[in-house]
């Protein structure tokens, strides 16, 4: 009887959640747990298959391609989640302080962010390309006259174009951060005679670490799956050199008949976005303080 | 205290804004010349421009039907997420305290560190099976997977809306349907703009899950068509600029007219 009393109660509820389920499931995590299936197959996306257990996850450790995509973009996603952070708190604390027309300078900062990324690499791909290289050539500095892009320094490109975008997002939530603090922390620490910069590192910082820990966490999960970069400034060039994991698993999987081979690079990827994302909360916690 | 002008902050934003302008007066400097005129100098301003690359490009892409490609999906897709959505994330956060619902949640939210390479082959193979490689599909794709991250904010919102309206709208003999609808889909006013902003530019700036879902070129968005059409301008760097700024033109167009109400919604989402 109460059994029967608590489901009509919550019936309307379930009716409003129930479809939604069946839908995430099907779409999101049904395709995810056949990937995982995959894995462990030599399927190729048609006709019969073998299990194979665990011969992919053994030829990924010995896949020089594959190695070199998880080297690149460790380098790129922790160069680019340390400086889009460090941008974006520096301008977050020019725009909390006095200045002109705040508005103004809020709005250009984040116009980027609502730009496509694939488009914006394109034009970046331009400036690197043509435009850098004509201007050192005129001005004689032969260090910048060749396009960056088909260097070794490739990598550094595309960690500029993402900064460039990045910081936007980020640079919004450290000044909600900012300006969560009253004014009347400052006015204490300054009448106890802190210097600015004690009164950064000791004041502003614990307060707003909160923020700093939930932007690390998003741009290092973002970072790790670039991609729209890649295709737009390098292509995964030169040769390999700028192929991220996610730019593998896609030319590789779906053009380049390694479906199921890179379906378990896909698994070790999840393995390694959890561990990266529970490693940073771990060490960001605790250096948290609330006023 | 602080009441003068803080000028390093301020010369820092100009180099900063200078910084972020640059990349834009460069894509219009270059797509208003004619190759002649880009190669003697790319960053000067022409005496005229050259509004034929404009026209150029916009027949080369079908400007106008794939403007109407992006627009379409980003349509549905937003007001079908916030439609649905709200709703989802309402039945969650009245219902935290039983284990059922707790799990829902817990399932929606871990959901959003898996990531997308990881169903993306399948997907590709499942969709098609069922007919859904197209733009009815990645309207569908884009509801569904804004879920993860939209009951999360919403819950955050919901559990500031008190309960006391309900429960009197609940004596009065209203459905928990109608309560919902009339009374506290209104109330969340501020997170459905947020989630609408949110799911809209993510929509229409997307590139991966068009390229991966969508097979017939008829279809393809502004972002998917200037990377199909890469090859097609080849050195023409004038057309292709030209193209790029018509495909950024409408985004910049409801940024600059809804401004500060985009800035100030997206950050009320990301605080929560």
């Amino acid at each position: 009887m109460r059994l029967l009393k608590s489901v009509r109660r919550s019936w309307p509820y379930l009716l409003m959640t129930i479809p939604a389920l069946v839908l995430f499931f099907y779409f999101h995590t049904w395709p995810a747990l056949h990937g995982i299936f995959l894995s462990f197959t030599n399927w190729n996306g048609f006709g019969p298959y073998h299990f194979i257990g665990l011969k992919n996850y053994v030829d990924l450790f010995h896949d020089h391609q594959v190695l070199h995509a998880y080297g690149f973009t460790f380098l790129f996603a922790f160069v680019t989640t340390v400086l889009v952070n460090v941008v974006s708190l520096l301008i977050a604390l020019a725009l909390n302080a006095r200045i002109k027309l705040p508005n103004t300078f809020k709005a250009i900062f984040f116009l980027p962010y609502v730009l496509s990324t694939l488009i914006v690499s394109f034009i970046f791909n331009y400036l690197f390309s043509n435009v850098i290289p004509d201007v050192a050539t005129q001005l004689h500095l032969t260090a910048l006259s060749q396009n960056l892009l088909g260097t070794r320094w490739a990598w550094v490109g595309i960690v500029i174009v993402s900064v460039w975008q990045g910081a936007a997002f980020n640079t919004l939530l450290y000044l909600a951060g900012l300006q969560t603090i009253p004014d009347d922390v400052y006015e204490a620490s300054s009448i106890d005679g802190a210097s600015p910069w004690m009164t950064f590192w000791r004041i502003t910082l614990p307060l707003i670490a909160p923020f700093l820990t939930i932007n690390m966490v998003l741009a290092a999960k973002n970072y790790l799956q670039v991609f729209d970069q890649v295709v737009g400034m390098t292509n995964g060039g030169p040769g390999t050199a700028t192929q991220s994991v996610s730019f593998v698993i896609y030319t590789n999987g779906l053009g380049g008949g390694e479906l199921s081979y890179q379906s378990a690079n896909a698994v070790v990827f999840l393995i390694v976005l959890v561990i990266v994302a529970l490693a940073q909360v771990r060490l960001m916690q605790g250096r948290e303080v609330q006023l | 205290m602080r009441t003068r002008t803080n000028w390093p902050a301020m010369i820092f934003l100009i180099v900063g804004a200078l910084f972020i302008l640059f990349p834009i007066y460069m894509a219009i400097a270059v797509a208003v010349k004619s190759p002649q005129e880009l190669a003697q100098s790319v960053l000067g301003f022409p005496s005229h421009i050259h509004w034929d690359n404009f026209r150029q490009a916009m027949s080369i892409t079908h400007y106008w039907h794939t403007f109407g490609n992006s627009l379409l999906i980003t349509f549905f897709a937003v007001v079908l997420t916030v439609l649905s959505n709200s709703m989802v994330a309402y039945a969650i956060a009245r219902n935290m305290h039983t284990p059922l619902f707790k799990g829902i949640y817990y399932y929606f939210f871990a959901a959003m560190f898996v990531p997308f390479p990881i169903l993306m082959l399948p997907l590709v193979h499942q969709m098609s099976s069922i007919g859904l490689a197209n733009r009815v599909g990645l309207i569908i794709l884009y509801i569904v997977y804004g879920i993860s991250f939209n009951v999360f904010v919403y819950i955050g919102y919901l559990k500031s809306i008190p309960l006391e309206l309900e429960e009197a709208a609940l004596v009065d003999g209203a459905s928990r349907w109608r309560i919902f609808w009339q009374i506290v889909f209104p109330l969340l006013g501020p997170m459905n703009a947020t989630v609408a902003i949110l799911t809209g530019l993510w929509a229409w700036n997307d590139f991966m899950l068009p390229l991966v879902m969508l097979s017939d070129p008829n279809q393809y968005t502004l972002p998917l068509v200037q990377y199909a059409f890469q090859s097609q301008y080849s050195t023409n760097y004038d057309l292709a600029f030209a193209s790029y700024l018509l495909a950024l033109l409408p985004m910049i167009i409801v940024y600059l007219l809804f401004q500060r109400w985009i800035v100030s919604n997206v950050t009320k989402g990301a605080i929560k």
